[in-house]
C-alpha cells in the first residue's frame, strides 16, 4: 500500500532523514521506533506532504505523494494523527470531527461515520460542544485520532500517540490502534514505547540519526539483543 | 441633543473604521501578516467608484459593485504576486513587502489619475429630522451603520456556520493540521485577501460618501486608524474588529467634539494605550493557551 523509497530529507543544510526504505501492505500495523531526534516526525510529515524530500519517493498504491499538493494526499486514503495531537483549540469537538471529514462529499456517510466515531469514543459524545483547547490531554488524543478516521483513510499514520499519558490511558489508545486496524485500516505507527508498539505490530523498523538501522517482525526485534537494550530498558 | 448626534455620527464614522478593520484582522488572523497595503486598496477603490460614476454614469450602487469587484481581484493579484512568494520568509520581510505594495500602489494612483483632489459625487443626500427637528441624522450615516451592521452579521455567520469559515478558522489557528485535513490553505488565504479587499471597496464608497474628496493618499489615514481598531479590539477577532472600529469612530468624534480637534487623534492612540496596558490582546482578543 505504502512504499517509501531512498527518501532524504534536509532542514536547510542538515540532512535528517538519510536515504530510507521501507514499506506498509495492506492491514498490517507497522511501527517505526527510534529515539529522540532520530526523524520519525520527519518521516511522517514527508510522507503526508508537509515536508518536501530533496530525494526519493512515497508511493500509495503507486502513486508518487511527493509530486501532488499536499491538501490532495488525504482524499487518496492517508490521514495522520500528527505529534503533539495538534487539535483546533478554538474549535468544538464536534467540528473538530466536522474538519476531519472535510474532503468528504459523502454527507450521509460521514453523518454514519460520526457515529460510529462516537461509538469508539464515548468521551467525544459527551463533550461534543466543548472547545477542543478544553479537553485533557488524552481526549484531546482520542480527539486527533477521531478526527483522522473521519477522512476515512485506508492507512493512518499516528505520530506518538501515546505521547505524555497515564499508563492506563497509553493501553486504551493501544487498544483502539488495533481496533482501528481490525476495521480495515492500515497503520503506521510512530512510538518512543517500542515495548507496546511491538506488541501490536506486524513488522517493525528501527530508525536511527535518519538511517533504518534494523528491521522485522514485530516479535524479532523485540527480541533483539540490540533493541532491547536500546529501546526496551534492557 | 448635541451628545446624541455626535454619538451617531461617530458610529457612522466607526463603522467605516470597522468594515476597515474586518479586513485587516481577517488578514492577520488567516495569513499572520500585517497587510499595510490594505488602506491602499480603499484608494483603488475610491477612484474606481468615482470614474465609473463621473466619466460612465453609473449609479453609485452600482459604481460600488463595481469598486468590490475591482478590489476583490486587486486583493488576490497583490496575494499572488507579493506575499505568497514569501509564505516562508519572515515576518519582517513580509511586512517592508507590504509597506512596498502600499507605495506602489500610492505612485501608480498618481502617474494613473494625477495627485490633484478629485471631488467625490454626492450620494445619498438628505436627512430625517427626529425630536421636532432637534436631531438630524442624515441618510448616508444610517445607510452606513446599517451596511456595517449587515456586513458583520454575514461575515459571522459565514465564518462559523460555513464549511469554508471553519476551514478559514482551521488556518488561524495551525496550516500544517488543517493541511492533514485537505484543506487547500494557499486557496483558504487568497479567499481570505479576496473577502477582506471587497470590504475595503464598500469602506471606501462610504467614506469617500461622507468625505467627498480623492486623492492617491486618501486611504492612509483610515487605514491607519482601522489597523488601531483592529488591534484596539483585538486582532484576529471579528467581533473585535466591529467594537474596536466602533469604539473609535465615537472617541475620535467626541474627542473632537468637546476636547480638542488637534489632540483627537492623540487622544486616541492614548486610549487604544491604555488598553492594552490593561488588556494586551485587545478588548475582544483571545488568550492562546494550549494544553501540551
Ligand atoms: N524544523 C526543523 N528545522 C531544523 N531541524 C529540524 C526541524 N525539525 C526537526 N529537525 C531536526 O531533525 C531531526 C529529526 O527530528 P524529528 O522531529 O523528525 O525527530 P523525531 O524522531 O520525531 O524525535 P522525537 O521522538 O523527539 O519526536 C532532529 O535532529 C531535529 O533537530
Ligand atoms: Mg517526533
Amino acid at each position: 500500500m505504502l512504499k517509501v523509497e531512498n527518501l532524504v530529507v534536509k532542514y536547510g543544510m542538515i540532512e535528517a532523514i538519510k536515504g530510507i526504505s521501507f514499506e506498509v501492505n495492506d492491514g498490517e500495523i507497522v511501527t517505526l521506533i527510534g529515539s529522540n531526534g532520530a526523524g520519525k516526525t520527519t518521516t511522517m510529515q514527508t510522507i503526508s506532504g508537509l515536508l518536501k524530500p530533496s530525494q526519493g519517493s512515497v508511493l500509495l498504491d503507486g502513486v508518487d505523494l511527493t509530486k501532488i499538493a499536499p491538501h490532495k494526499i488525504v482524499p487518496m486514503g492517508l490521514a495522520q494523527v500528527p505529534e503533539g495531537r495538534r487539535v483546533f483549540a478554538q474549535q468544538t469537538v464536534e467540528e473538530n470531527l466536522e474538519l476531519g471529514a472535510y474532503h468528504r462529499k459523502d454527507k450521509d456517510e460521514v453523518k454514519k461515520d460520526m457515529e460510529n466515531v462516537y461509538e469508539l469514543f464515548p468521551r467525544l459524545l459527551e463533550r461534543k460542544s466543548q472547545l477542543a483547547g478544553t479537553l485533557s490531554g488524552g481526549e484531546q488524543q482520542m480527539l486527533a485520532m477521531a478526527r483522522a478516521l473521519m477522512a476515512k483513510p485506508k492507512i493512518m499514520l499516528m505520530d506518538e500517540p501515546s505521547m505524555g499519558l497515564s499508563p492506563l490511558l497509553v493501553k486504551e489508545i493501544f487498544r483502539i490502534i488495533e481496533n482501528i486496524n481490525r476495521q480495515g485500516t492500515t497503520v503506521l505507527l510512530v512510538e518512543q514505547n517500542a515495548k507496546m508498539a511491538l506488541a501490536i505490530a506486524d513488522r517493525a523498523y528501527v530508525l536511527e540519526t535518519g538511517k533504518i538501522i534494523l528491521e522485522g517482525t514485530g516479535a524479532e526485534l523485540a527480541a533483539s539483543e540490540q533493541v532491547r537494550k536500546a529501546y526496551l530498558g534492557g | 441633543m448635541a451628545f446624541l448626534s455626535y454619538l451617531i455620527s461617530g458610529l457612522g464614522l466607526g463603522s467605516v473604521y470597522a468594515i476597515i478593520a474586518l479586513g485587516y484582522s481577517m488578514v492577520y488572523g488567516i495569513a499572520k501578516m500585517l497587510n499595510f497595503a490594505h488602506g491602499d486598496v480603499i484608494m483603488v477603490g475610491a477612484y474606481v467608484s468615482f470614474f465609473a460614476m463621473t466619466l460612465a454614469g453609473i449609479p453609485f450602487v452600482v459604481s460600488a459593485l463595481i469598486a468590490v469587484v475591482a478590489c476583490t481581484l486587486l486583493g488576490i493579484t497583490i496575494e499572488r504576486l507579493a506575499y505568497k512568494p514569501l509564505r516562508q520568509a519572515s515576518s519582517l520581510s513580509v511586512l517592508i513587502t507590504a509597506i512596498g505594495v502600499s507605495y506602489f500602489l500610492q505612485n501608480a494612483a498618481q502617474l494613473l489619475w494625477g495627485s490633484d483632489t478629485k471631488i467625490y459625487p454626492t450620494v445619498f443626500p438628505g436627512s430625517v429630522s427626529l425630536f421636532n427637528g432637534q436631531l438630524s441624522v442624515s441618510y448616508l450615516t444610517i445607510i452606513t451603520i446599517l451596511t456595517c451592521l449587515l456586513i458583520m452579521t454575514v461575515l459571522i455567520m459565514f465564518i462559523n456556520k460555513t464549511k469554508t469559515g471553519k476551514a478559514m478558522r482551521a488556518c488561524s489557528e495551525d496550516k500544517g493540521a488543517a493541511t492533514l485535513m485537505g484543506i487547500n490553505v494557499n486557496k483558504i488565504i487568497s479567499i481570505t485577501f479576496a473577502i477582506g479587499s471587497g470590504l475595503a471597496a464598500i469602506a471606501a464608497v462610504l467614506l469617500c460618501a461622507t468625505y467627498p474628496s480623492v486623492y492617491p493618499t486618501l486611504g492612509s489615514m483610515p487605514g491607519i486608524r482601522a489597523f488601531t481598531a483592529a488591534v484596539f479590539g483585538g486582532i484576529g477577532s471579528i467581533p473585535g474588529a466591529f467594537l474596536g472600529g466602533l469604539l473609535l469612530g465615537v472617541i475620535e468624534t467626541f474627542a473632537k467634539a468637546y476636547i480638542s480637534t488637534q489632540l483627537s487623534d492623540a487622544i486616541v492612540f492614548a486610549v487604544l494605550i491604555i488598553v492594552l496596558l490593561i488588556k494586551p490582546t485587545g478588548l475582544l482578543g483571545k488568550k492562546i493557551s494550549e494544553k501540551v
